[in-house]
């Protein structure tokens, strides 16, 4: 394929270049994610645990099927020199902090007023 | 069994109010003069092949333009109905329930479904052929991202006449928007035609970020790279983190409604105020989005106009990509207000005037480009005049607003109203209409005529200040938006009918711009390819107006920022850069796939909005299989023979 006809690359023929992940590692990822999903749902529905234990369970499989995602999933790992992935992950990872403990920060009048 | 589907019906349909009936007998004529104009001039093929199926970027940007100016139609007509119902005291034009229904779908229509699509429009209309590129990165998933947001859109809009619009404002604040609030379908729309038309906003930012960032024609380096592609960039960056946040916060109402969950109600642990905390962190950055390509389109056209190179490119890089970033960390200003502790609210005070020094960047930048430039004061540049001291008044006010202290006073009152008005009209739809007139010559081949344009513009831009700069008095007066009807004894009648005025003359404006290409299809003055007076600075003016489908028949190799303007220079001096070697284009093919997924996502969110399980899982294996259909086609691209190319140019009026 020459340099210019494929200049608006719709991704085709680039097959031989780029390994996207085989269908082992599409199946690990996807049985471990349906695991933990299937974890934090049956402490919630059986109550097996107490509040702070339910709270740190799903937090804990959160993070653990966020990192599933992005390894299986989305292949954070492969990629070229100018890492834009390595910064939109980081960017990513500042704007989740922001939401989560800004979120936190913010609505906590709640005890402020009760 | 006949009463039974009266009954349905009645339900069904929204009924009792003239105004509806008025509507249903126009959407009926409209539809059915369509369909015939169609057949008769035996069309429908036509539509198919060339509009319906098209993964060119430049069509569906033509289509984007075509829907927003819809849009724009729709919520500016609602925006006069309420001004009407304003106009004196007492009025009983509207009741208070329409009222209410009508603010909220004239602010989700104009943010959502007028900025937004505006300026995807102006997105697919301009980046590729800036950037030297013959499409987007995704040509299939730019023409299902269009769809999706038709699909929408559309589902938002016939709420009007079928089951019932929305009303529980812009924003849908719960408990309001709960189950308990608002039992109709109204709220199903709302949710579907958002969450529907949200996929395709968030695809959109991947495809240009990817296109900006993989696509660029050789030798571009990124800060040779045009500011419009700039700010395209910095929007599609915000975007990708703004439109998920959005997504999340409406699927958990959904859950809400749907499915009997807490979040957001006031009973079983719910908390209402978490949903405003996370729909502003959406909502901030928004505003953001749709007015950074704004920023980008008033850079070209200064420098175009100025025939000068952009003052301080670097820092309105940086300025461009600090707001995208800094967007996200003001967001508690929209509800300063709800009584968060004094550190809380003064943190995200400071925050929100940091932002306003990047921005005061821009517009020094812009006035140095301008100062001692021979500005020429065309359409384009007129409305880069008239946003400048808007766009500054409208920053002011915002730095008064972010006065936390003080917003206890200016809290959705009319001084709220006035101000974002004055950033989103005079910042954003001048930046678009800008834009729009800019690049249409490109685009369309023929220029707009300057007299017409001329009249619209100074309509608009006296009727905006008529109308708005009332409403701040009006907000020191005490009156708060969402009132559908005032006392004599409040002494705003004044002040109000002063405002409506405003308005009508904006409708007016809008009207003379509809005749303005009335008049230019017919009589327009043809353009060149270097459509602006040969002072065109960038790649998209070095290629035929309209450009043919591959854009570049040779991709361009670039040297410097502002190539073009370098390229007509060294000829000018003689020096002429060597011709390139033709070869097959390749090109991506048509696909209907996007157009029918995008309607089975149309059933899907119609089947949730009246609870209709068979036709959601209709839509729903209608998408899976679209998917499934795309994902075992591989006849998806085809070549454009050098034969055929040389035979285009030269039509063109262009010799290889
Ligand atoms: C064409 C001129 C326009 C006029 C005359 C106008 C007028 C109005 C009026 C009368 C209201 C309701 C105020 C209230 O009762 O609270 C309103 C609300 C609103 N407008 Fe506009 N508008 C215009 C254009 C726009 C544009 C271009 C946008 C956005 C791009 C916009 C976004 C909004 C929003 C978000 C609301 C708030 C809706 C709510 O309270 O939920 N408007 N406008
Ligand atoms: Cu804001």
């Amino acid at each position: 394929m020459s340099p210019h006809s494929d200049s608006h690359g719709h991704g085709h023929g680039h097959h031989e270049e780029h390994n996207h992940g085989s269908l082992k590692s599409y199946t690990i990822g996807f049985i471990i994610s349906i695991i933990l999903t299937v974890i934090p749902m049956l402490v919630v529905f059986n109550g097996l645990m107490s509040r702070t234990g339910t709270l740190l369970v799903i937090l804990v499989t959160a993070i653990l099927q966020l990192l599933v995602q992005l390894f299986f999933f989305m292949h954070i790992n492969e990629g070229e020199k100018p890492r834009y992935n390595v910064m939109a992950l980081v960017l990513g990872f500042v704007i989740v902090i922001t939401i989560v403990a800004g979120s936190v920060w913010i609505m906590s009048f709640n005890s402020v007023v009760q | 069994m006949l009463d039974s589907i009266k009954d349905f019906a009645a339900d069904f349909f929204v009924t009792g109010d003239p105004l509806i009936y008025g509507a249903d007998v126009s959407i009926a004529l409209v539809s059915i003069a369509i369909v015939f104009v169609l057949t008769y001039f035996k069309k429908w093929k036509w539509l198919w092949r060339e509009w319906l199926t098209t993964v060119d970027h430049k069509k569906i940007g033509i289509m984007y333009l075509i829907a927003s100016l819809l849009m724009l139609f729709r919520g500016g007509v609602d925006a006069l109905l309420m001004r009407t119902q304003l106009a004196l005291p007492n009025v009983e034009f509207l009741q208070a329930d329409h009222y209410n229904a009508i603010f909220t779908t004239h602010g989700t229509i104009m943010i959502l479904f007028m900025a937004m699509p505006m300026m995807f429009a102006l997105f697919n209309m301009v980046v590729p052929l800036q950037i030297g590129a013959r499409d987007v990165a995704f040509p299939f998933l730019n023409a299902l991202s269009f769809w999706l947001f038709l699909m929408g859109a559309m589902l938002l809009n016939v709420s009007f006449v079928i089951g019932g619009s929305p009303d529980a404002g812009w924003l849908s604040y719960p408990p309001l928007s709960e189950l308990s609030g608002s039992p109709g379908v109204g709220q199903d729309f709302y949710i579907w035609g958002i969450q529907i038309s949200g996929i395709g906003s968030l695809a959109t930012g991947i495809n240009f970020i990817v296109t900006i960032l993989k696509m660029r024609a050789p030798g571009m380096k990124l800060m040779k790279m045009p500011l419009f592609s700039w700010s395209v960039l910095s929007a599609c960056i915000t975007i990708l983190f703004a439109f998920p946040i959005l997504t999340i916060t409406l699927a958990l109402l959904f859950l809400d409604r749907y499915f009997g969950a807490h979040f957001f109600t006031l009973d079983g642990g719910g908390m209402s105020m978490m949903y405003v905390n996370l729909i502003w962190m959406w909502g901030h950055p928004e505003v953001y989005i749709v007015v950074l390509p704004a920023f980008g389109i008033f850079s070209e056209i200064v420098a175009t106009f100025s025939k000068k190179t952009i003052f301080g490119y670097k820092s309105m890089v940086f300025a461009m990509m600090v707001i995208s970033v800094l967007s996200f960390f003001t967001w508690v200003h929209h509800f300063f207000t709800m009584g968060s502790s004094a550190d809380v609210n003064s943190f995200f005070a400071i925050t929100t005037m940091a932002i306003a020094i990047p921005t005061g960047v821009k517009v020094f930048n812009w006035l140095f480009t301008m100062f001692r430039g021979r500005i020429s004061f065309q359409s384009p540049m007129l409305w880069t005049m008239g946003f400048i001291p808007c766009f500054l008044v409208g920053g002011a006010t915002g730095v008064m607003l972010a006065v936390a202290p003080a917003d206890f006073q200016y809290h959705n009152s009319y001084f709220l109203i006035a101000h974002f008005h004055q950033v989103l009209i005079g910042g954003v739809v001048f930046g678009y209409l800008a834009g729009i007139y800019y690049w249409w010559p490109k685009l369309f081949g023929f220029k707009l005529d300057e007299k017409r344009g001329r009249w619209a513009f100074w309509t608009w831009n006296i009727g905006f200040y008529v109308c708005f700069f009332p409403q701040y008095f009006l907000g020191l007066d005490g009156m708060t938006r969402r009132v559908y009807t005032y006392g004599w004894d409040r002494g705003w009648a004044a002040l109000n009918f002063t405002s409506t005025i405003g308005a009508f003359m904006m409708g007016i404006g809008f009207l003379f711009q509809v005749w303005q290409i009335a008049y230019s299809v017919r009589k327009g003055e043809r353009a060149t390819g270097d459509a602006w007076g040969g002072n065109g600075r960038t790649l998209e003016w070095s290629i035929p107006s309209p450009p043919p489908v591959y854009n570049f028949a040779v991709v361009p190799q670039v040297k410097h920022a502002d190539d073009w303007f370098h390229v007509k220079e060294d000829k000018a001096k003689g020096i002429e850069r060597p011709k390139q070697q033709l070869e097959p284009i390749h090109m991506p093919k048509n696909s209907a796939i996007p157009f029918v997924m995008a309607s089975f996502f149309f059933l899907v969110g119609f089947g949730f909005t009246f609870h209709w399980t068979w036709m959601i899982i209709v839509g729903a294996l209608g998408v899976f299989g679209s998917l499934f259909a795309r994902s075992f086609s591989y006849d998806v691209d085809y070549y454009i023979p050098v034969d055929e190319v040389i035979e285009t140019e030269r039509k063109l009026g262009r010799s290889y």
